[in-house]
């Protein structure tokens, strides 16, 4: 009991240093609960059966992830368990000395954790529960779901997941505690902070050498990210410049370490200014002892900004997309000409007939669902993507050694195109004769066909040459997709098509509707009752619909911002927290020495201005390189995701920009104000 | 002329009404300009309480100091701050040098807080190295010197902003017998050469013995004080021991 009351009277007593300890944990708490507790709101939704399916998916992904969090706050509270300790070795020396046994020091600790983790999960729930009202705000937003009426909701799952999750890791920290203490000895725990500060000068110019190097390696980096993003066409090719990032990261921190310093003592001006040169030397001794967890804290906020400001633009581009790329409700494609024996064979007898013929059989009734129907067909003429280019071919293999080039090529008689056209509402085309449109939408391929049209490539149909109408592919599309993904089809004149092989039909159509209700039951109609229709297996039919599209595409942006925002928060936590425990854990040399200055007659305001500086060149300095690398990962992160459509960042960049300044921010305030406490004295 | 330092019966208490402790019992002296007093007393005999409500790092209660004729127990906040960066230099026991920086940028700060040009910090330092003889040091850190030079590195950066008084708390204190004697005789040559007027505090009587003027203090109380006058500083000792066995207590250790 005795050192039950001993435990509770260190809490209270060093409360000032367990601030920031407490915030992480109850943070981490709430925003573990909070994403946990998503499905209990989504519950609320009135969404479709599919919608359902996929925020299950997402569900289950967040519980994935929240393993991996959780591998993260472990390590982070173990960390700053750690540090609390460490600041505590006199309080366990003294302790020793009375003749306490290590095992009832372990036990005060044991206390300690059990106490601290008690409280910080029930305030940590507490908030996650009122966090968690807000967040099924946006969770409707996301999923583009009425709200019907707002309700307040408790997941007794995710509490208890909560609460088993964060009780392993506190249970983990009491073992560390235990070891540590049975490990320590009393010399050390008494003496331990009777260290003199060793100032170790690097050499300026092995620093300034090592600097320009790793400036052109991430120079060098940045250059293949962005500018020879097509050379990495192979996945593993992207290791190269990760790698070279992360070096290059670490290789400015320890030489910039050095070299700030040596570079502005020469500036005297500055340096003799008031406590510039306290707060200079600060920064430097703190940078130079700190390399190491600087860089990974600059990687982590690197990753943070990346996933947040992908993740939020992909959800937006995704849904803007829809609204150009799916102009129709339904969209049934068919494999036509199956050979005898590639499958079954009531399958290649009914690859012989066409689409509505199909239908009839399914017992789908055209005239009462459907209006506005185009049906054409895409021939194969024995061209391949190779054959297209022709000249520009030799060059392109090699510049996109990874391509395959062997594809068919899609052909489409210019009438059948321009019915299409006019129900999609595209741009409809003449051609003469002998020439022929290249349409695409996905930019990468695109690009390739360019290259080729400008060199008014002629494509041989039947010993006809065709030469392109345009010197560039056209924007469009055949299949209706949530991403430009056409990589490419060629209009040519009808005749020219006559005696070519159907290789796939098409058949387009709105539904015969006037409001969302009726479209809901043609849409029932085509999922439900075609899926479970009998003949169905003997068909390579397949539909599409936009109220699908639509769904689908909603709930994987919504997932991708969901498990974006988990991580991005969590890893945006971590770094700060560390960085604030790092400038805590030396407070007490920090009180020491702001106690001279004031000795010395220096103003409290230039002490708390010289405060703020040293904190906050030590947060800006990590951030700073971050946001640099995270100019070109975004920029890579946009061509890699182009497919969704380059929407603009700038909102997302912004949301990105809230999150740091909130919870980066929340802690650099934090930070200053604990120590602005540690450093402050009574007269 | 106005004395540099007046001590008009201050009175310093702790503790609440119904556990009072005196720390300084109505005491008075002054110092002079150019003056170099020692002030001794046992442990709990309130030097250094004395000492620190000279220095306005605690307050008294009741009572005046007056330095250069500035009654500075009325002092607030910055003008607090002002005072101490202005008036008074200060050499700590332990130094109190900022293990981070280089002697020069020690003894620079005590001028750059008072926003003065760096040429001119430049200068100061060059003559005062000279006079402290830290010249070979300035270029080194703290942990890089010997007890003795960090002492006179502190005592520079006390003098360097020209204070009206020089407030010292032990500072043989942490000395070795060599580094100590070496310390003393540079706070002669500051007081004979500079003008210097220097207030220190120490239990030791060698300490003592340099200086032209010792103040015993008993029970926050004036005891006895008495001036060097012509005597050599083996006789000046002499005498402060008399005294010292007189006082009793722990003083009797001291040598």
């Amino acid at each position: 009991m005795m050192l039950f009351k001993l435990s509770i009277k260190n809490i209270k007593k060093s409360f000032k240093d367990y601030a920031i300890y407490f915030f992480t944990l109850i943070l981490g708490v709430a925003i573990f609960y909070v994403f946990n507790a998503i499905d209990s709101q989504t519950v609320l939704l009135d969404v479709t059966r599919d919608t359902r399916e996929l925020i299950k998916l997402m569900t289950n992904m967040l519980s994935g992830v929240s393993v991996f969090v959780s591998f993260i706050l472990g390590f982070l509270i173990i960390y700053a368990s750690r540090f609390l300790i460490k600041r505590r070795n006199k309080e366990f020396g003294i302790y020793l000395t009375l003749g306490m046994s290590k095992r009832k020091i372990s036990m005060i600790l044991f206390f300690e954790t059990f106490l601290i983790g008690l409280l910080s999960l029930v305030v940590g729930l507490g908030l996650g529960v009122l966090i968690s009202q807000f967040m099924s705000l946006l969770v409707a937003n996301m999923f583009e779901a009425d709200l019907t009426e707002f309700a307040f909701t408790f997941s007794s799952s995710a509490c208890i997941k909560t609460f088993i999750y964060f009780g392993i890791m506190y249970f983990m920290v009491m073992i560390f505690n235990t070891i540590n203490v049975s490990k320590c000895r009393l010399i050390d725990l008494l003496h331990g902070s009777k260290k003199s500060e060793k100032v170790k000068l690097k050499n300026p110019i092995f620093c300034t050498i090592l600097f320009i190097i790793s400036a052109c390696m991430l120079g060098y980096a940045y250059y293949l990210v962005t500018v020879g993003f097509e050379e990495l066409s192979n996945a593993s090719d992207i290791f190269i410049p990760i790698i070279l990032g992360t070096i290059s990261t670490f290789l400015i921190f320890w030489s910039l370490s050095g070299l700030i310093l040596t570079l502005v003592t020469r500036i005297k001006r500055f340096y003799y200014k008031a406590l510039n040169s306290f707060t200079l030397r600060q920064i430097s001794s703190k940078i130079n002892t700190t390399v190491f967890s600087m860089s990974v804290i600059c990687l982590m906020l690197f990753i943070t900004i990346c996933v947040l400001s992908s993740a939020l633009s992909i959800k937006n581009s995704m849904t803007a997309n829809l609204k150009t790329l799916v102009p129709i409700d339904v969209q049934f494609t068919k494999t036509r000409y199956l050979n005898d024996g590639q499958v079954e064979q009531n399958v290649v007898d009914d690859s012989k007939i066409t689409i509505h013929e199909t239908l009839k059989l399914l017992e789908f009734d055209m005239e009462t669902n459907l209006k506005d129907v185009v049906e054409l067909d895409l021939y194969d003429t024995g061209l391949t993507f190779k054959d297209t280019l022709g000249n520009y071919y030799n060059e392109a293999s090699k510049k996109y050694p990874f391509m395959t080039f062997d594809t068919k090529e899609d052909f489409i008689k210019l009438s059948d195109y321009n019915r299409l056209a006019r129900l999609y509402g595209l741009e409809e085309y003449t051609l003469e004769s002998n020439e022929y449109i290249a349409v695409a939408d996905y930019k990468e391929l695109a690009t390739i066909r360019n290259e080729a049209l400008k060199r008014n490539v002629p494509i041989m149909i039947e010993n006809e040459k065709y030469y392109p109408k345009y010197a560039e592919c056209k924007n469009g599309f055949l299949f209706i997709n949530s991403t430009h993904s056409n990589s490419g089809f060629f209009i040519v004149p009808d005749e020219a098509l006559v005696n070519k092989a159907i290789s796939i039909s098409m058949m387009s159509a709105n539904y015969k509707a006037n409001d969302e209700i009726e479209k809901n039951k043609i849409e029932e109609r085509i999922a439900v009752d075609l899926e479970n229709h009998p003949y169905v297996n003997s068909t390579t039919l397949k539909g599409i619909t936009k109220i699908k599209l639509y769904e689908t595409s909603v709930g994987l942006g919504a997932m991708v911002t969901f498990i974006g925002l988990y991580l991005g928060i969590i890893f945006l936590m971590s770094s700060a927290a560390i960085l604030a425990l790092k400038e805590l854990s030396e407070s007490t040399d920090n009180k020491e020495r702001f106690r001279v200055l004031r000795k010395i007659g220096t103003d409290e305001k230039m002490l708390h201005q010289a405060l703020f500086r040293q904190i906050g060149i030590f947060f800006l300095f990590p951030l700073l390189i971050a946001i640099i690398h995270s100019i070109f990962g975004i920029l890579f992160c946009n061509r890699l995701l182009a497919v969704f459509g380059d929407d603009e960042l700038l909102p997302s960049i912004i949301m990105t920009a809230f999150f740091i300044v909130s919870i980066y921010g929340g802690y650099f305030l934090l930070t200053y104000f604990c120590s602005k406490n540690i450093i402050r004295e009574k007269i | 002329m106005e004395p540099i330092l007046k001590i008009d019966k201050i009175e310093k208490y702790y503790g609440s009404r119904s556990s009072l402790t005196k720390a300084i019992d109505n005491l008075s002296f002054t110092v002079e300009k150019g003056e170099f007093v020692a002030i001794m007393g046992a442990s709990g005999s309130g030097k250094t309480t004395l000492l620190n409500c000279i220095s306005t790092i605690d307050r008294v209660t009741s009572g005046h100091i007056y330095v250069g004729g500035e009654d500075i127990t009325k002092l607030k906040g910055s003008s607090l701050n002002r005072f101490r960066r202005e008036e008074l230099g200060f050499i700590f026991q332990d130094f109190n040098l900022l293990d981070t920086l280089t002697a020069y940028e020690n003894i620079a700060l005590a001028l750059s807080i008072q926003n003065i040009k760096t040429n001119e910090i430049e200068a100061r330092i060059k003559k005062v190295a000279e006079e402290l003889d830290i010249k070979s040091v300035l270029n080194k850190y703290p942990y890089q010197m010997s007890g003795g030079q960090k002492q006179r590195v502190a005592s520079a950066r006390a003098i360097i902003t020209n204070p009206k008084l020089i407030l010292a708390d032990e500072p043989t204190g942490a000395l070795d017998s060599k580094s100590s004697k070496m310390l003393l005789e540079r706070f002669n040559h500051l007081n004979d050469a500079l003008d210097a007027t220097i207030l220190m505090v120490t239990h030791d009587a060698f300490t003592a013995s340099y200086a032209k003027r010792v103040i015993f203090i008993k029970d926050g109380k004036v005891f006895n004080e008495f001036e060097r006058g012509n005597d050599s500083r083996k006789e000046f000792f002499d005498k402060i021991i008399d005294v010292v066995t007189l006082l009793g207590g722990d003083l009797n250790d001291a040598l």
